[in-house]
Parts: structure tokens; C-alpha cells; sequence
């Protein structure tokens, strides 16, 4: 049986999604050696909301969070709060009808969880994100190209790992449909 | 515990007293603008306009300290980065070249580069002020309400008036989480190295996670009960009627747009050349 989410959910799911978006890309940043990278973990918390609550749920709550975030740091800067977005509606895209919510986490589904993962980061970092920047903003093609990369890399080994991990691990806290048996 | 996160600060002036809709309308017009508008003395105009609207509004800067901090460094690091990356972009857009300091290899520091890194930096100091302002002075729920007023579907506002509303919470349950596990002795500071604080963070973000899950069933059972969704419509707590003022500060977002799109065509292109 595949769940379908009733509009009310995917609302609350976007508006929580995105707060969680906000909080973990605001304050849960692990620093690294690096000066100014951190490790992104909102964006695997993300490509799982996408996963549970579908495509629809996954842009926007990528959106409002991200713009959340920049309006209270960096400012707007329109072509990466897309490519946010473009990251969550992908993952969502790719990963229509699932049995996660059920407890249904085989192998094939892990595999097709880390290709729609890598396939969406590939869309958002290297095209869209960069793409926006030369069109909107005028900026260099090297060195957005260069950004995108770095955000590529990070992003889909972080996504990954962590969202193939908290996957499993909600599978597990699911009941599954007939593991219940009839004692005779 | 929970510190104001969006940072509305609570006191009364001329921008304070005008209502959520003319604000929103203007801090989009500006973001619009200054994303079309490459000319820099459209982009100077813009910039004096926000930095005296802060005048205007009482906000003080030691308010916006850390965060102008943040603007300034990553300001300053995209400019290093276009620089290295890209030290004649100046000379390909603007097609002349007067170089002012010869350096090693290409990095030679030419005036239309100069120019070119002074128009984007520019951007940032006109677009900032103008969204924070709106965020110190527009209080969240009047946020949604706003948005919903200029079109966009009330789901969607409401999706992000629950994100604001459900900020703090998260916040507050993600501390409380983080430290019970520290008190476990699950260290997730520098003093740990890079794999064990990684995975110590794991055992922080997955009770939250499920706790956030239980939380979204229960909030849309409660909201499914209350009948949301059903009608075609809703009604806002929090909602301001228009006033001239308010009319003034959406014609003036309007000219924003506007005069970025006219002179793309009296400059013939995004950039105004004063090198031609």
C-alpha cells in the first residue's frame, strides 16, 4: 500500500521541514579544518523529507528554509535558494512510491535513494545554482563553476551518508504491513 | 534559552507603524531590481536608499552587529574569489583594458575590473539593508499574512507562518537533546576529532528527527480537525489596513523594478560602460 499524504500534512511537513532546514543549516554546522566550510547537514534532512513527504513538500520546504536562512545572514541570492529547492523536488521526484513509511528499506531502494541523491546535487549545484548566478548576478563562469563543485562534493557525500542512515533507521521504528502473525 | 531568531526588534518608528504588506512589496522590489540592474549608479541610489531607511528606523547597528559582521567577511571572500578565479572579466564585459598594477601571471589589477568588482559588491550593500530591515521590523505573523495579501496561496503562507512559529521549538528541542547527550558524554565540540563528532552529531539529529515526525502527525491531525483546507480562504490574526504611506512605499518598489528594465535599454545591456 502506497501512503499518500493529504494536503494538510504536506502543509505542516513544508512549514516544519523548513524550520528544522533553518535550524540545523543556522546552528548545527560541524565546523571543519577548512576556514568558512562547514558541513551541511540540512541538505540530508531534506532529500529524507522529500523521500517521506514527496516532491512537493521537498522544494518548498527547501526553499522557505534556505531563503529563511539567508534573510537572517547573507541576503536573498535567488539562484542557490532555487537550486534548494530543485534538490528537494528532485529527490522527491525520483523517489515516488516508496515503502519506507511501512518499513520496507531493501537494498534496492538504499541504492536508488544514493543515485536520485547524487542525479539531484548533480541539477542543483552544477546547473542550476551556477547557472542562476552567471544569469541573475553576472558573475565569473570559473569560479561559480568552482563553488558549485565544492557544494557538489560536500553536499552528496554528507546526504548520502547521513540520509541512507536515518532512512534505515526510521524504517526500523515502522511497523511493517503482516508482521503479525496468527498464533493457532 | 531561546534567543529572537528572526530578529524582530520591538521598537516603535516610522517603519515599525507601516504595515507588513508595503514592506514585503518593497524589500521584493529591491531584491528584483538589483538582481536586474547592473548599472551602478542605479545600484548607488538603491544603496543610499536602504542605508538611509535604516536611518529612518531606529534600528540601531549594534542591533545587526554579528550578522553585518557575516555580510562583510562573505563579501569580502566572493571578491577575493572572483579575483582569483576571474581577474580579466572586467576587460571581457566592458572590452577595453587600462591596467592600473601589473601582477604575476593574468592577476593584473585592470580599472574595469575594479569597476566591475565595485558593482557587484555594491549589490550586497543595496539588497541587504533593505531585506533586514524588513525582518527587524515586521513581526512573523504579520509576515504570513502579508504574503497572503500580495496573492501567494494561503497553504503556502501558512506553511511558512507554521516554519517561523515552530523555529524556537525546534531550536529549544534540538539544545535540550544536544545536551542530554553531552551530559552522556557525546562531545560534538572542536575538542574531538573530525569522525567521532560526526557521528556524536548523528545521535543528537536522529531523536529530534523522529520527535519531528511524531510532531508533524499530531499538528496535522489537530489542523484536520480545526478544518483547515476547507474553504477557499482565511483569515489572519494579525492584519493592517493600507494607508497613504503604505501606498507610497509599494509605488516607489514598483519604480524599483521599473527602472533597472528602462535602462537595460538606454545602456544597451545589463552593464552601464563609462570606459566606451
Amino acid at each position: 500500500m502506497i501512503r499518500s499524504h493529504s494536503p494538510v500534512t504536506q502543509v505542516v511537513a513544508i512549514g516544519i521541514g523548513a524550520a528544522l532546514f533553518f535550524v540545523l543549516g543556522r546552528f548545527a554546522a560541524i565546523p571543519t579544518p577548512i576556514p568558512n566550510t562547514s558541513i551541511n547537514i540540512q541538505y540530508a534532512v531534506l532529500a529524507v523529507f522529500a523521500v517521506l513527504y514527496g516532491p512537493l513538500v521537498g522544494a518548498l520546504a527547501g526553499v522557505i528554509g534556505h531563503l529563511l536562512i539567508d534573510m537572517t545572514g547573507y541576503g536573498i541570492w535567488i539562484s542557490w535558494e532555487l537550486a534548494s529547492g530543485a534538490f528537494g523536488l528532485v529527490v522527491g521526484l525520483l523517489m515516488l512510491r516508496n515503502l519506507i513509511a511501512e518499513g520496507e528499506f531493501p537494498r534496492a531502494v538504499a541504492v536508488r535513494f544514493i543515485l536520485a541523491i547524487l542525479l539531484a546535487n548533480a541539477v542543483a549545484w552544477l546547473l542550476i545554482a551556477p547557472l542562476g548566478d552567471v544569469l541573475f548576478y553576472s558573475e565569473p563562469a570559473g569560479k561559480v563553476w568552482a563553488q558549485g563543485a565544492l557544494a557538489f562534493a560536500a553536499n552528496s557525500v554528507t546526504a548520502c551518508v547521513l540520509g541512507t542512515i536515518i532512512l534505515s533507521v526510521y524504517a526500523r521504528t515502522r511497523t511493517r504491513t503482516g508482521s503479525l502473525s496468527h498464533d493457532q | 534559552m531561546s534567543t529572537p531568531v528572526l530578529g524582530y526588534i520591538d521598537r516603535p518608528g516610522p517603519l515599525h507603524a507601516l504595515s507588513g504588506v508595503s514592506k514585503l512589496v518593497l524589500a521584493l522590489g529591491v531584491v528584483l531590481g538589483a538582481m536586474i540592474g547592473f548599472d551602478v549608479r542605479y545600484l548607488a541610489v538603491v544603496a543610499a536608499g536602504s542605508i538611509a531607511l535604516w536611518g529612518l528606523s531606529r534600528v540601531r547597528l549594534r542591533d545587526l552587529a554579528l550578522v553585518l559582521w557575516l555580510i562583510a567577511i562573505f563579501a569580502t571572500l566572493n571578491n577575493i574569489g572572483i579575483f582569483l578565479f576571474a581577474p580579466g572579466y572586467g576587460t571581457e564585459l566592458f572590452g577595453t583594458r587600462h591596467v592600473l598594477v601589473a601582477g604575476p601571471w593574468h592577476w593584473d589589477v585592470t580599472a574595469e575590473q575594479l569597476f566591475y568588482q565595485l558593482t557587484v559588491t555594491l549589490k550586497y550593500v543595496a539588497v541587504l539593508p533593505s531585506v533586514l530591515l524588513f525582518v527587524a521590523t515586521t513581526r512573523p505573523p504579520e509576515f504570513a499574512s502579508s504574503l497572503a495579501r500580495i496573492g501567494v496561496p494561503y497553504r503556502f503562507a501558512y506553511a511558512i507562518s507554521l516554519a517561523l512559529r515552530y523555529i524556537p521549538d525546534v531550536q529549544r528541542e534540538f539544545r535540550t537533546i544536544s545536551l542530554a547527550q553531552q551530559a552522556r558524554g557525546l562531545d560534538i565540540s572542536r575538542a574531538v576529532g573530525l569522525r567521532t563528532r560526526a557521528r556524536n552529531l548523528g545521535s543528537t539529529l536522529m531523536p529530534l528527527l523522529m520527535g519531528t515526525f511524531d510532531r508533524i502527525e499530531s499538528i496535522s491531525a489537530a489542523m484536520e480537525l480545526r478544518g483547515f483546507g476547507r474553504g477557499p480562504g482565511r483569515t489572519w490574526l494579525v492584519r493592517r489596513a493600507l494607508r497613504p504611506p503604505d501606498v507610497l512605499v509599494m509605488l516607489a518598489a514598483g519604480l524599483l523594478v521599473a527602472a533597472p528594465i528602462v535602462l537595460l535599454g538606454v545602456n544597451g545591456g545589463r552593464f552601464w560602460n563609462p570606459f566606451g
